[in-house]
C-alpha cells in the first residue's frame, strides 16, 4: 500500500489494517509523520516528536507481531499542548510556560499510550485554551485545511483545539485528543468537518492537563468518525484516585454502543436554540439533521431550556473566575519564564505581563474583578445561580427525550483576524456549547454538511450524565445520513 | 461573662480599661502526609526534600484530601466539645507570594468542618472560666521564604507547603494576658492528649494571631488590632500588656486606634505595624473547583468519638475525686498527658497525695533543673512509687526520701536501683529503736547542760536538741521519737 493511502484510513481502518498484518505501525506512522512535515504551513503542529513516534511504532509493532497490543496499538495521534507529556516539552501555548517540560505524563495521555497509541507531536491550540479561533497561541494561528471556495484567504479551525481539529482534518493524525471548556472541542471539530466529543465532567482525569477552568475543563477526542471517537474515548475514560472530581463509574465498551436503532428514542429540540440573527444555513442544518433522525426512527419532542440566554454571560464570569487563580501559579518562581525585576513585585508584573498574552490577561482581569470584595455577590455568586439553574432545565429537558439536537456553532469558520479584536463576537461562537459545560453533560458534534461556500457545518448532539453510548448511537445515525466524505483540497504542501 | 468581676482592668489616666482578646491558633495537624499530597511532613529535612508536584503546584497537578487529616480535625473538634460539619467547603484564599506556589492557598471559609465549641481554662489561682470556640477549619500551610542565604537573592523551602493546619478561632472572651496564655497552654494540652497537634510552638507547629482591643467597662467593643504569628506562650503575655498599653496611650492622647495587622519583635517587646486596613489584600475566597465539598457520616464522626482519649478536665476531676488531690495539683499533674500518667502509675496502690507532693515537688524541680522532660526522667514512676512506700511505712524519714531521690536521679533509669537497694546498701533505715534514740538523746544533753539550763527556761530551746540529735544520727533517727524524748527529759510539757 502507498504511504499516502495510509493517511486516508480512519483510525478504526487503521487499527484493522495493523491487526490484519496489511502494514506496520512503523509503516502508518511514517506516512503521518511524512504528512505532518508536509503540513507545516497549517501550524497545527507545534512540536513534532518524530523520533519518539517511530520507537513508539517499532514497539507497537513487536507487540502486534504476537497477536499483543492495545485498543490502539500502533495507532499514530497528536496531543494538545495542554496535556502535559513526561520528558516532552508542554507550553499551553503561552509563553509563560517557555520551555517547560513536565516530568510526568498526565492521566488521559498515559491511558493512551498504555492502550499503544503513538505520539507524533504536540498540538497548536489557543493560549491556556482561551479562545474559539486558535488565534491567542504564542505560536501563532492555524491554519483550517478548508477554505472558502470563492476566496484565497485563510480561515481558522476553531479554537481553542485548533491544532487538533486541523491536523485531524488534514490527516496528519489518525485521531487528537482535546480539551473543552466552553466548546474547544465541539467548535474546532464543526469549523473542520471532524467529529468533537466532549465527555460527560469527569469522565475523563483533568490530572495532568493545564487548567484553565476546573469545573468546566473535560479532556476527549477530536476524530474523523463517530466509530473513532468510541474507539479513542474508550481508551482516555476511566476513573483517576488523583482527580477527585473524576467519576468512578465503569467505562462502558463504547465501540459496542454503534449501530443502534433509533425507534423508540426520543430526541429534543430545544426552541431557546434558535436565537436571533441565526442564519438560514444553520436554520436549515438543523431541520435537515431533525429530518434524518425522524427518518432513522427517532421520535421528535419540541423541549424548552428556558435559561439558555443567560448562560454566555454566566460561563463568562465563572470560567475566568477559576482561571485568574488557576494562573496565579504561572509566577516566575518555580518554571517557565521569568523576568527579573527591581523587587518581588515587579519581577511578577514582569513575568506575567510580558508571558501572558491579550486574551489571557483579559479574561485574568475579569476572573479577578468578578471575584473581589464587593462584586462576588452580584457577579460570582449570581452566575453559580444561573448554573444551577441551566442544569435543572436540562434535567427536565430530559424526563421528555433522550438526546438533543442543536446546531454546534452559529456561523462556519470565519477568517483569520475578522473577530480577533471584537472580543464579544468571538465570545458568540460558544453560545451553543457552553450550556453543556456548564451542566457537565456529554456533548458531540458531528460533520452534517458544507454550506454555500463550501465549508463544513457540524450538528450538535447534548446527552445526559454519562449517557455518552446513547450520544455516539444517534451521532452515528447522524454521520450515516449525512455521507459526509468530503476532504478539503490539500493546499498547504 | 460577668463584666463587672472582671479584676485585671488595666489603669490609664483616664481610668481603668479592660482588655479584649480573642485568638486564631494555628496549629499543625499531627499526620505523616499533607493535606492535600502524599509528601511527609517530618521537621528538620533539608530544605526542598518534602514537596511533591502539587505541593510545588505544577501545571496540572490537582489536591486530594488527605483522610487522616480530616480525622484528625475531627477528633479535634470533639475535644473542644465543638459542633461537627459533615459537610464542608474548602475554599480558595488567593494572593500572590514566593512561598505560596499555587498562588492561593486552600482553606476554608464560610462552611468549615468544625463550629462551636468551647475551652474550660484554668488560671492560676485555681478558678477556671469558659472561653468560647467560634469554629475550626483545615488549610494548607505554606512554604518557607529564607532570606540571609545571599546577598541579592531570597530561597523558598517548600517544605511546609501544603502541610494540613488547623485554625482554631476563639471568641473574644478572654480579659487578660494571663487568660490568653492560660487558653493556650490549655488548648496546647487538649492537642496533645488527643495526639492531633505536637503543640511543639519553637518548631513552629503551634503559633497564634492575637486580636487586642481595649474598651471602658460596659462600652462597645474597641477597634482591634490582630498580631500575627506569635509563637511563645511568653511573648502572647508580652504582646497584649504592650499592645493593650499602647492603644490605652492613643486614645487617652485623643487618638483613635486604626485597624491593623501588627508584628510583634521580641527583642524590644513591642509591636509594631504590618498592614493597615486599607493595604489588606482582597483574598478573592471561592470555592476550591478541584475539590468535592468534605462531607462524611456520623458514623465516622462516633467512631472517633468513641476512640477518645480521656481529657484534661475529666482527668482532673478523676485526680480529685479518686486521689484526694487539691484542685491546684490535679491542674498541675494534668496539664501535660506524660505528667498524669507519670503520676496515676507512681500513685497506684499507695498514698497517692504523697506520690503527687512528690512528682510536683522533687521531680519537677530535678528535670526543670536538669533540662529533662518527664518522658525521659531518670526516676521511674516504679521507683518513685516504692519510694513513697518507703516514706509511708516509716523505714526512711522524709529527710533520708529527699537524699534517696536524688541519688536515683543521679543514677538515671538505666542502672536505676530501687530505692529499697539504695536505702539497704547505705544503711539509710530510719532508727525507730527507742534504746538507740534514747542513748543518743542523752549523749546531747550531757554534752550541753548549760544549753539544757537555758532550755528549761526557754522551751522552743528544745528545737536545737533535736537537730542535734538528728545530725549525731545521721538524720536516721525517727523525728518524732526524738521530739518526743527531748522534751521529756528537758521535762517541758507538750
Amino acid at each position: 500500500m502507498r504511504a499516502s493511502k495510509l493517511t486516508d484510513l480512519s483510525l478504526a481502518e487503521a487499527r484493522d489494517g495493523l491487526l490484519q498484518k496489511d502494514f506496520t505501525s512503523e509503516e502508518l506512522t511514517q506516512a503521518h509523520i511524512s504528512a505532518m512535515e508536509a503540513g507545516r504551513k497549517l501550524n497545527a503542529v507545534i512540536l513534532e516528536t518524530p523520533e519518539k513516534a517511530i520507537d513508539m511504532a517499532k514497539a507497537c509493532d513487536a507487540k502486534l507481531s504476537y497477536g499483543g497490543g492495545g485498543a490502539l496499538e500502533g495507532l499514530p495521534i497528536g496531543v494538545k499542548d495542554l496535556f502535559c507529556t513526561k520528558g516532552v516539552r508542554t507550553t499551553a501555548c503561552s509563553k509563560i510556560l517557555g520551555d517547560f517540560t513536565p516530568p510526568y505524563e498526565s492521566t488521559v495521555t498515559q491511558n493512551l499510550w498504555d492502550a499503544g497509541a503513538v505520539h507524533l507531536g504536540k498540538l497548536n491550540n489557543d493560549e491556556f485554551a482561551m479562545g474559539s479561533s486558535n488565534e491567542t497561541s504564542c505560536f501563532g494561528p492555524v491554519n483550517n485545511p478548508w477554505r472558502n471556495k470563492a476566496k484565497e484567504t485563510n480561515l481558522v479551525p476553531g479554537g481553542s483545539s485548533g491544532g487538533s481539529s486541523a491536523s485531524v482534518a488534514a490527516h496528519i493524525g489518525v485521531a487528537a485528543t482535546a480539551t473543552d471548556t466552553g466548546g474547544s472541542i465541539r467548535q474546532p471539530a464543526a469549523f473542520t468537518g471532524t467529529v468533537g466529543l466532549k465527555p460527560t465532567y469527569g469522565r475523563c482525569s483533568r490530572w495532568g492537563i493545564v487548567a484553565f477552568a476546573s469545573s468546566l475543563d473535560q479532556a476527549g477526542p477530536i476524530t474523523r468518525t463517530v466509530r473513532d471517537s468510541a474507539i479513542m474515548l474508550g481508551a482516555m475514560a476511566g476513573h483517576d484516585a488523583k482527580d477527585t472530581t473524576s467519576i468512578d463509574t465503569p467505562v462502558p465498551d463504547y465501540e459496542a454502543a454503534l449501530g443502534v436503532n433509533l425507534n423508540g428514542k426520543k430526541v429534543g429540540i430545544p426552541k431557546e436554540y434558535r436565537i436571533d440573527g441565526m442564519s438560514d444555513e444553520i436554520e436549515k442544518l438543523w431541520q435537515q439533521g431533525i429530518y434524518w433522525l425522524k427518518d432513522a426512527g427517532a421520535e421528535i419532542v419540541d423541549v424548552s431550556l428556558p435559561h439558555t440566554k443567560y448562560a454566555l454571560p454566566a460561563y463568562y464570569i465563572i470560567a475566568p473566575a477559576e482561571a485568574s487563580s488557576n494562573l496565579a501559579r504561572y509566577d516566575g518562581v518555580r518554571y517557565g519564564t521569568r523576568h527579573e525585576g527591581d523587587n518581588l513585585l515587579e519581577m511578577y508584573e514582569k513575568t506575567r505581563g510580558a508571558g501572558f498574552g491579550a486574551e489571557v490577561r483579559r479574561r485574568i482581569m475579569i476572573g479577578t474583578y468578578v471575584l473581589s470584595a464587593g462584586y462576588y455577590d452580584a457577579y460570582y455568586l449570581k452566575a453559580l445561580k444561573v448554573r444551577r439553574l441551566i442544569s435543572d432545565d436540562f434535567k427536565q429537558a430530559f424526563e421528555k427525550c433522550d438526546v438533543l439536537l442543536t446546531p454546534a456553532t452559529p456561523s462556519s469558520a470565519f477568517t483569520i483576524g475578522e473577530n480577533l479584536h471584537d472580543p464579544l463576537a468571538m465570545y458568540m461562537n460558544d453560545v451553543f456549547t457552553v450550556t453543556v459545560n456548564l451542566a457537565g453533560l456529554p456533548g458531540i458534534s458531528v460533520p452534517a454538511g458544507l454550506n454555500m461556500q463550501g465549508l463544513p457545518l457540524g450538528l450538535q448532539l447534548i446527552g445526559q450524565p454519562f449517557g455518552e453510548e446513547a450520544l455516539l448511537g444517534i451521532a452515528e445515525k447522524i454521520e450515516q445520513a449525512a455521507e459526509f466524505d468530503a476532504r478539503p483540497e490539500v493546499w498547504w504542501n | 461573662m460577668n463584666e463587672a468581676t472582671n479584676d485585671n482592668l488595666i489603669s490609664g489616666a483616664t481610668g481603668d480599661w479592660e482588655v479584649v482578646l480573642g485568638l486564631e491558633v494555628h496549629a499543625q495537624v499531627l499526620s505523616e502526609a499533607k493535606l492535600f499530597s502524599g509528601a511527609a511532613t517530618e521537621y528538620g529535612a533539608e530544605p526542598n526534600t518534602q514537596v511533591s508536584l502539587v505541593d510545588a503546584a505544577m501545571p496540572g497537578m490537582l489536591p486530594v484530601i488527605n483522610w487522616k487529616c480530616v480525622e484528625q480535625a475531627v477528633r479535634t473538634g470533639l475535644g473542644l466539645k465543638a459542633q461537627i460539619n459533615n459537610y464542608s467547603v474548602f475554599d480558595r484564599k488567593n494572593y500572590f507570594y514566593p512561598d505560596l506556589p499555587q498562588g492561593y492557598q486552600i482553606s476554608q471559609f464560610l462552611q468549615p468542618v468544625v463550629g462551636e465549641g468551647e475551652i474550660i481554662i484554668d488560671l492560676d489561682d485555681g478558678s477556671t472560666k469558659i472561653v468560647g470556640i467560634e469554629r475550626l477549619h483545615l488549610e494548607q500551610d505554606a512554604g518557607k521564604s529564607v532570606h540571609d542565604q545571599h546577598p541579592d537573592l531570597s530561597f523558598v523551602d517548600l517544605n511546609r507547603s501544603g502541610v494540613a493546619l488547623m485554625e482554631i478561632v476563639s471568641r473574644p472572651d478572654m480579659r487578660s494576658s494571663a487568660e490568653a496564655q492560660a487558653y493556650v497552654k490549655k488548648l496546647r494540652a487538649i492537642l496533645r492528649y488527643l495526639g492531633t497537634c505536637d503543640g511543639n510552638m519553637e518548631q513552629g507547629s503551634m503559633r497564634a494571631d492575637v486580636n487586642v482591643s481595649v474598651r471602658k467597662q460596659g462600652d462597645p467593643l474597641g477597634t482591634r488590632c490582630e498580631i500575627k504569628n506569635v509563637n511563645s506562650i511568653r511573648f502572647i503575655g508580652q504582646a497584649i500588656e504592650h499592645e493593650a498599653r499602647r492603644q490605652i496611650a492613643i486614645i487617652e492622647d485623643g487618638g483613635s486606634i486604626a485597624q491593623e495587622t501588627r508584628l510583634f519583635d521580641p527583642k524590644n517587646g513591642e509591636t509594631r505595624s504590618m498592614r493597615s486596613k486599607e493595604e489588606a489584600h482582597d483574598y478573592r475566597y471561592f470555592p476550591d473547583p478541584d475539590l468535592l465539598p468534605l462531607t462524611f457520616s456520623q458514623d465516622f464522626v462516633d467512631e472517633i468519638a468513641a476512640s477518645l482519649p480521656e481529657l484534661p478536665d475529666t482527668k482532673k476531676a478523676r485526680f480529685i475525686s479518686d486521689y484526694g488531690l487539691s484542685a491546684y495539683d490535679a491542674g498541675i499533674l494534668v496539664a501535660e498527658a506524660e505528667s498524669a500518667a507519670y503520676f496515676e502509675e507512681a500513685a497506684t496502690g499507695r498514698d497517692a497525695k504523697t506520690v503527687a507532693n512528690m512528682v510536683i515537688g522533687s521531680l519537677f524541680a530535678g528535670l526543670n533543673k536538669a533540662g529533662l522532660n518527664i518522658i525521659n526522667s531518670p526516676v521511674t514512676p516504679e521507683n518513685l512509687g516504692v519510694l513513697v512506700d518507703l516514706l509511708s511505712d516509716d523505714t526512711i524519714s522524709s529527710r533520708i526520701a529527699k537524699d534517696v531521690f536524688e541519688m536515683m536521679f543521679e543514677d538515671g533509669p538505666d542502672q536505676g536501683k530501687s530505692p529499697s537497694v539504695i536505702v539497704e546498701e547505705k544503711s539509710l533505715k530510719q532508727v525507730t529503736d527507742t534504746g538507740a534514740i534514747e542513748a543518743a538523746v542523752d549523749e546531747v544533753l550531757s554534752a550541753n547542760p548549760e544549753k539544757v539550763a537555758q532550755a528549761k527556761e526557754k522551751p522552743k530551746m528544745a528545737g536545737w536538741f533535736v537537730g542535734q540529735v538528728m545530725q549525731s544520727t545521721g538524720g536516721k533517727a525517727n523525728p518524732q521519737s526524738v521530739n518526743k524524748l527531748v522534751l521529756q527529759k528537758l521535762g517541758i510539757e507538750e
